[in-house]
């Protein structure tokens, strides 16, 4: 493995392919399943509070009754941000903080009354976006793997493609029946190559949006790691007013939230009180991006005492437009249903990519005959087999604990996210334990049981024809890992006849 | 891995030094090269920023590319090590070492 550097470009290239896919494939995989998921984490998000239909103030009075309940719960923050009711979301969405390192304290209020809502408490589909980019762990730590993650990938696709120089004759090629690992090379080629633009695209985009964390070091020559500064100069951000250090009074943000409607043709979709106890408090309206590709969002700065325009975004240049596109490109927020399925299925083909490319390298290595496995082979099955069937049920584990968990449970959001690790860590376990020809078909076919059993369950408690669309989608999630599991427990005839031209799969 | 000849250490030793090298003197290279866009491209501030960063990860990941595809691993070190050099050389130039004036 190591005598690769002294061969050719290619060969080099296909050994870095096969080493750097295998170390992080498995958080890949986690990475672009949850990435996924978070297309549809507005849906995610309205099915898994079923007690929420449409808001019942308009923006301004709601935007008034939030700033009440965030000037008693904390007057002194050092910003607090509100994010006015829609159609979409239902309720008044604010956090609260008085540390730029957080905590980030959040709530959802009822915009009838601006008290704490009284739907179930959950973190939907947020906790499916904030896993994709920080895995459930310190955002800064999290993050940073998950940037690491990701050029790691950016490598392996340069390698993957330089290695796979015969993209289009090999295309159309599927030797399913030569031998498993061809089938399996070319299964990996097949979804690789197909949406390859967008593997491409995703992980370039995804090391942007993360940028100024992994690369800050523009920002700290040009701006002395003035970032805010950066911001306020490119024009993606509005500048806002030094606090004046003396404690003042907030106008009623109803007030503020009409007068930026007025000024700009639309409700803000954000808005955010800095230091909203002092004389020089500033309120910014954020609006929703306009038409286009470009993920900025125009914002008008009011002072928070007379409720006068400080300053509002001008014009983007190239450059930042560029960033911006691409943040744009990675967020979808511009794709209508059609192109969001589309986008969707390419995430798809992501996650099948590296799950074939992670099982590629097992079948690859299968020993021959009697020989027995190594101690790194089994680690990678082990791992592929917990990884590629344990997510998926942890996720099912997700949505059915959203309607089992009892209402008036305490931390009920995190017992959520317990079943997530709960039903991720039992069905990773229970395969393990089973025996290796069957634990596959096993694993799946349990995994495609919990998806079945979201319909079910939802029909059994909520039942409203809103949902069928969700519920219609996880009954298509069974039936994919239902045919996966039938596909894995076909007997392996292929295996014994590919004996004679086995050769290494990245030398394809 | 039956078929497979068992690497000796050397090869490991230089399989890890590249590792090391292709991460560390990769992102080096990216970091440099972001500083000195920022600082020297004939733009205003923040678009000379926004370019670096943007064009940061392009260069890193050519480093890589390129630690991995060199015939030894000293060959490798040492032109990343140039290349370091002279970005390093440029940011001097361009007064990032020299202490900072506030305006």
């Amino acid at each position: 493995m190591s005598h690769a550097p002294r061969k050719s470009f290619r060969q080099s290239m296909a050994w870095l392919h096969t080493w750097s896919g295998l170390v992080v494939g498995w958080v890949l995989f986690a990475i672009f399943v949850t990435g996924t998921a978070s297309y549809y984490r507005t849906e995610i998000s309205h099915w898994m509070r079923p007690e929420l239909s449409a808001p019942t103030a308009d923006p301004a009075t709601a935007a008034t009754r939030a700033a009440a309940f965030l000037g008693r719960t904390m007057p002194d923050a050092l910003a607090w941000s509100v994010k006015l009711p829609t159609a979409e979301h239902p309720t008044a969405e604010v956090y609260w903080w008085n540390n730029p390192a957080g905590p980030y304290h959040h709530a959802l209020l009822d915009p009838a009354t601006g008290e704490p809502s009284q739907a179930r408490d959950t973190k939907g589909g947020d906790f499916l976006y904030r896993f994709h980019f920080e895995l459930s762990l310190p955002p800064v730590w999290g993050r940073w793997i998950v940037g690491i993650c990701a050029m790691i990938l950016l490598v392996s696709l340069i390698s993957g493609i330089v290695t796979h120089r015969r993209i289009f004759a090999d295309f159309f090629t599927f030797r399913r029946d030569r031998s498993a690992q061809r089938g399996w090379l070319d299964a990996h080629n097949v979804v690789g190559v197909l949406a390859l633009p967008f593997h491409l695209m995703i992980v370039y985009t995804g090391l942007v949006e993360l940028g100024p964390l992994l690369m800050p070091w523009g920002v700290k020559a040009a701006y002395q790691d003035d970032i805010l500064a950066y911001y306020a100069e490119t024009g993606i951000m509005a500048a806002g007013r030094k606090p004046a250090g003396q404690p003042g009074t907030l106008m009623p943000l109803g007030e503020i939230v009409a007068r930026a409607t007025a000024a700009h043709g639309e409700v803000p979709e954000v808005v955010m009180v800095t230091g909203p106890g002092d004389a020089a408090a500033s309120v910014t309206a954020f609006f929703e991006e306009p038409p286009g590709l470009a993920h900025l969002h125009p914002q008008i700065v009011y002072a928070g005492d007379t409720g006068a325009e400080l300053s509002r975004t001008g014009d983007v240049a190239a450059a930042t437009r560029t960033g911006a596109v691409m943040i744009g490109l990675h967020e979808a927020h511009f794709a209508a249903a059609p192109l969001r399925v589309l986008f969707f299925i390419c995430g798809v083909m992501g996650a099948a990519t590296i799950a074939s490319g992670l099982v590629l390298w097992t079948v690859a290595r299968a020993p021959k005959g009697a020989d027995p496995a190594g101690f790194g082979l089994r680690l990678v099955r082990i791992l592929n087999l917990g990884t590629i069937a344990g997510l998926p049920t942890g996720l099912a584990a997700y949505f059915l604990a959203n309607r089992l968990l009892p209402l008036d449970l305490v931390g009920r959001a995190d017992w959520e996210v317990r079943g997530f690790f709960a039903g991720w860590t039992l069905a990773a376990l229970a395969a393990l334990l089973y025996p290796k020809a069957r634990a596959w078909p096993a694993a799946l076919g349990v995994a495609a049981l919990a998806y079945l059993a979201i319909p079910l369950v939802d029909a059994l408690t909520i039942n409203e024809t809103r949902f069928l669309g969700f519920d219609a989608a996880m009954l298509a999630v069974a039936m994919l890992l239902a045919l996966g599991a039938r596909l894995a427990s076909r007997p392996r005839r292929q295996m014994r006849a590919a004996q004679p031209n086995r050769s290494r799969a990245v030398e394809a | 891995m039956s078929a497979r000849p068992m690497p000796g250490l050397t090869d490991r030793l230089s399989v890890a030094g590249r590792v090391v090298l292709a991460a560390f003197g990769g992102y080096g290279v990216a970091a440099l090269s972001t500083a000195l866009f920022a600082l020297a491209l004939p733009l205003p501030r923040s678009e000379a920023v926004s370019t670096g960063t943007l064009a940061s990860f392009a260069i890193m990941a050519g480093a890589v590319v390129w630690v991995f595809s060199a015939r030894t691993l000293r060959r490798a070190a040492l032109v990343l090590g140039v290349i370091a050099a002279l970005l390093a050389a440029g940011l001097w130039l361009a007064g990032a070492f020299s202490p900072m004036v506030v305006p």
